[in-house]
């Protein structure tokens, strides 16, 4: 037995699998991308709403963090899945069931973000433009918001990685993502090369990391050089 | 919802809430370890033991837990590195939640400030002494929160053992709405028992985050 064939790399070059790994990766990166890009918007909107501290809009952000925070998002996509097909008559592809979980949960996170770097910025900064003679508009665009964006940048950048590898969830709710068609992959070779699931597990393994890892370095990055 | 249905599925959920968290503490006590012993080599650059566990805290962070349960269990096998799914949830959750472990209290050791290291110096303290006495004291309320958060992070990353057959919670619930389809009863148990194992944790989580936040001298 050839070493490839006994830590079961030889099926990667067998006909497209190489191929359909990548594009099972493409599935799981595109529901996070979206759901991404969802959460940075609607997040910000909230981050930004909770900071006038309305006791009533407060009090229901507190509730929905709390949710997040300590529900998994697997029982979050099983309710949405299988729950509102139940509840409501709603038949949702697992894609889209898959997206609202993802930002319901990206946006609490990125709400949070946006208000735990608005209200740490120190009064100091907010009297100072006031002593130098800087309108309420002029201190928020020229000294407030500069800052904040430098405090929320890093970390919503690490929001992304944390999404792309909560997306390897949605093979639990039948998408066929990375690890589906690994699966599959698998199966398909059975016989032909028994020691496939090292090989396909592995790659699998080393792909997230290579999607993730960049942009975690970028994130570790961008905090040191803003850092005030 | 019928709640005939709940007192008979209750049991079952009660059984798999004890298998979901004798695993998720098992892996979070390990997890400790490894991030304890993770951090020290990190922070005393012990020569290639430091290189590896960065490499090691690196690969883990950037990778879902799920593709690493994938990995070791339906992968490693095959090499002849054979264990059952309950060891395997538990080693698994302990290397994903080391290296998050070992990151936290990397950062919480050198977060104390510079002034701390030279103050204890002028002091008469020996390397030991400085670091048991003075670093590692504030290290600790440093990286608590945080430590905190990694804890109930591991504990909602146990809800995708059921990949790899174990059964626990989610594997209970989908297992029982395939076999009767009462949805609505077996999800409300699912969240209920995650709000028992969870809620606690993070109550208690956020006043022991109160209770030592002293750290942070000379800064």
């Amino acid at each position: 037995m050839r070493l490839t064939e006994f830590f079961g790399f030889d099926v990667l070059l067998k006909g497209s699998n190489m191929l359909r790994l990548l594009e099972g990766l493409m599935v799981a990166l595109k529901i996070s991308l979206i759901s991404v890009a969802i959460s940075l918007i609607l997040g910000t909107v909230l981050g930004i709403i909770v900071t006038f501290k309305k006791p009533a809009i407060n009090a229901i952000f507190r509730v929905y963090l709390e949710i997040v925070r300590i529900m998994p998002q697997m029982v979050l996509l099983f309710i949405v899945y299988f729950g509102a097909a139940r509840a409501m008559g709603l038949n949702l592809t697992p894609e889209l069931s898959s997206v609202i979980v993802f930002s319901f949960w990206g946006i609490a996170e990125m709400a949070d973000l946006v208000r735990g770097a608005v209200t740490s910025i120190p009064r100091i900064q907010y009297e100072s433009s006031q002593a130098l003679g800087l309108r309420t508009y002029q201190t928020f665009l020229y000294v407030i918001l500069p800052q904040t964006v430098r405090r929320i940048i890093p970390m919503s950048i690490n929001l992304i990685t944390r999404m792309i590898k909560t997306t390897s969830l949605v093979m639990m709710i039948g998408i066929v993502e990375v690890l589906k068609v690994g699966q599959q992959i698998i199966e398909a070779n059975r016989k032909s090369s028994p020691n496939a699931a090292f090989g396909i597990f592995a790659t699998v393994f080393l792909l997230y990391f290579i999607a993730c890892y960049p942009i975690s370095r970028l994130s570790v990055y961008l905090e040191k050089r803003w850092s005030i | 919802m019928e709640f005939d249905a709940i007192r008979e599925y209750l049991p079952l959920y009660a059984e798999a809430f004890k298998l979901t968290v004798t695993i998720g503490w098992i892996g979070i006590a390990l997890s400790l370890v490894i991030g304890i012993a993770g951090a020290f080599i990190m922070y005393f650059r012990i020569p290639v033991l430091c290189q590896i566990t960065k490499a090691y805290v690196e690969l883990f962070r950037n990778t879902p837990l799920l593709v690493q349960l994938f990995f070791i269990y339906f992968g490693l096998p095959k090499l002849g590195l054979s264990i059952s799914s309950g060891t395997c949830g538990a080693i698994g959750l302990g290397l994903l939640g080391g290296s998050y472990m070992a990151e936290s209290i990397r950062s919480g050791l050198f977060a104390v400030s510079e002034s701390q290291k030279t103050g204890a110096a002028s002091l008469g303290f020996r390397r030991g002494g400085m670091f048991f006495y003075v670093i590692l004291p504030q290290a600790v309320s440093i990286s608590v929160p945080s430590v905190i958060a990694n804890v109930i992070f591991l504990l909602k990353e146990t809800s995708v053992f059921s990949a790899i057959s174990l059964m626990d919670l989610m594997f209970t619930a989908k297992d029982l709405i395939g076999l009767y389809y009462k949805t609505t009863e077996c999800l409300t148990l699912l969240v209920a028992f995650y709000i028992l194992m969870l809620l606690p944790v993070s109550i208690l989580g956020s006043i022991v985050e109160k209770k030592v936040r002293f750290g942070m001298y000379g800064s």
